[in-house]
């Protein structure tokens, strides 16, 4: 668990590290920081990224899995993202896709709006814990990384077309993730669909 | 006499446009149709949480190429509100199939705000909205909705009736 004397990892370097080895991994990232983060080590047709419907990331995931199973999907989203779609976790337990991994860079709080403090804040008596109630919600493996050496662990596992569904809730250092030059095609998800269909193999449309 | 075997037929029409994927949070009025996707081995189907789940589970299943089916009762549109503009900005062929609630001899006054707002919710969202109200219309409009979202790339909604469905299936009305 997190802690206000821990050193907390950095949410850019974490995802650069999980993507480092992705190979044929589809990317799904969640609205706001998670989307910066996961278009920063270089754009890809395989990243799907959501600038909206909040609480929709694992979902959106799980249909990948599903639809694809011999293809690793990854979903990377926010800890408020996250509490929206929590009754996800349920569902992608129920449906066990091997091939699905979920991470979640918890950094306690909205960055994205002002630093508000979230229901995971790291130091409060009673806050949520994601890895906790993704455990409670089936995904038995659930666990929270805080070290470097925990991050390895993980990054060992994700992407996965084996072992899933995997979930981990990363402890990051607050604040929002830094901006970075995005293209205005990669906020149109009409244009986004239609490049990882293609990457996979698929028609368009 | 209607045909009451128009859920069975709606997952043969499913069945034949392709869909491989059936999301759900349950409705009486949709628990045959949830059997026969259940008991076809070419059939997934998902239980969900919420209804708007389902809604970016067709987005995620179109981009792996899947063709999905979200299940729901009117109650849930409202759910799903938000979760649409990922099919209106991504522009997803998107279907889904709704049974009413609180429009024929319902006897829960619950289901009424929701029952009357659900074809405006799905205009303002930009989905389309076809109506069955007897059960030989059935397959043909899911056929005609199947083919709007699939071929043809729109987000479609059907709405069955509940005097289709049979309020008796609720359960007993007070005396």
């Amino acid at each position: 668990m997190s802690g206000a004397t821990e050193t907390r990892l950095d949410r850019r370097a974490v995802v650069a590290r999980l993507l480092r080895d992705r190979g044929g991994t589809v990317v799904v990232s969640g609205l706001g920081s998670p989307s910066w983060d996961v278009a920063a080590p270089g754009d890809h047709p395989r990243n799907v990224y959501l600038w909206g419907a909040m609480g929709g990331c694992v979902a959106m995931a799980l249909g990948l899995a599903l639809a694809k199973p011999d293809v690793p999907v990854l979903a990377v989203t926010g800890d408020g993202e996250m509490m929206m779609g929590v009754g996800s976790l349920a569902v992608v337990a129920a449906q066990a896709p091997a091939n699905l991994a979920i991470v979640v860079l918890d950094n306690g709080e909205y960055g994205e709006t002002g630093a508000q403090r979230a229901h995971t804040a790291p130091n409060a008596p009673n806050r949520a814990d994601l890895a906790a109630l993704a455990a409670a919600s089936g995904l038995r493996g659930a666990r929270t990384v805080s070290t470097e050496a925990e991050l390895e662990a993980l990054a060992g596992e994700v992407p996965t077309t084996g072992a899933g569904p995997v979930f981990a809730a990363v402890s990051v250092a607050p604040g929002p993730a830094a901006r970075g030059a995005i293209a205005n095609a990669l906020k149109d998800m009409g244009h986004g669909r239609v490049r990882t269909r293609l990457a996979l193999g698929l028609s368009a449309v | 006499m209607p045909d009451p075997d128009w859920p069975l037929a709606l997952h043969a029409v499913l069945a034949a446009r392709g869909v491989t994927l059936a999301s759900y949070v349950p409705d009486a009025g949709h628990a045959a149709l949830i059997r026969a996707a259940e008991a076809d081995p070419s059939m997934r189907t998902v239980a969900l949480s919420t209804e708007e789940e389902g809604v970016a589970l067709a987005a995620g299943a179109w981009i792996g190429g899947g063709r999905s089916v979200l299940l729901m009762q009117s109650s849930g549109v409202g759910n799903c509100l938000n979760m649409l503009s990922l099919i209106r900005t991504g522009r997803f062929p998107f279907l889904t199939l709704v049974t009413m609630r609180g429009e024929w001899g319902e006897f829960n006054p619950w289901q009424v705000p929701m029952s009357e707002a659900t074809a405006p919710a799905f205009g303002l969202m930009g989905v389309q909205v076809h109506r069955v109200d007897r059960a030989e219309d059935a397959a043909p409009t899911v056929d005609a909705a199947a083919a709007s979202a699939f071929e043809g790339g729109s987000a479609v909604a059907v709405l069955l009736a509940q005097r289709l469905i049979g309020s008796k299936s609720f359960g007993e009305a007070p005396k």
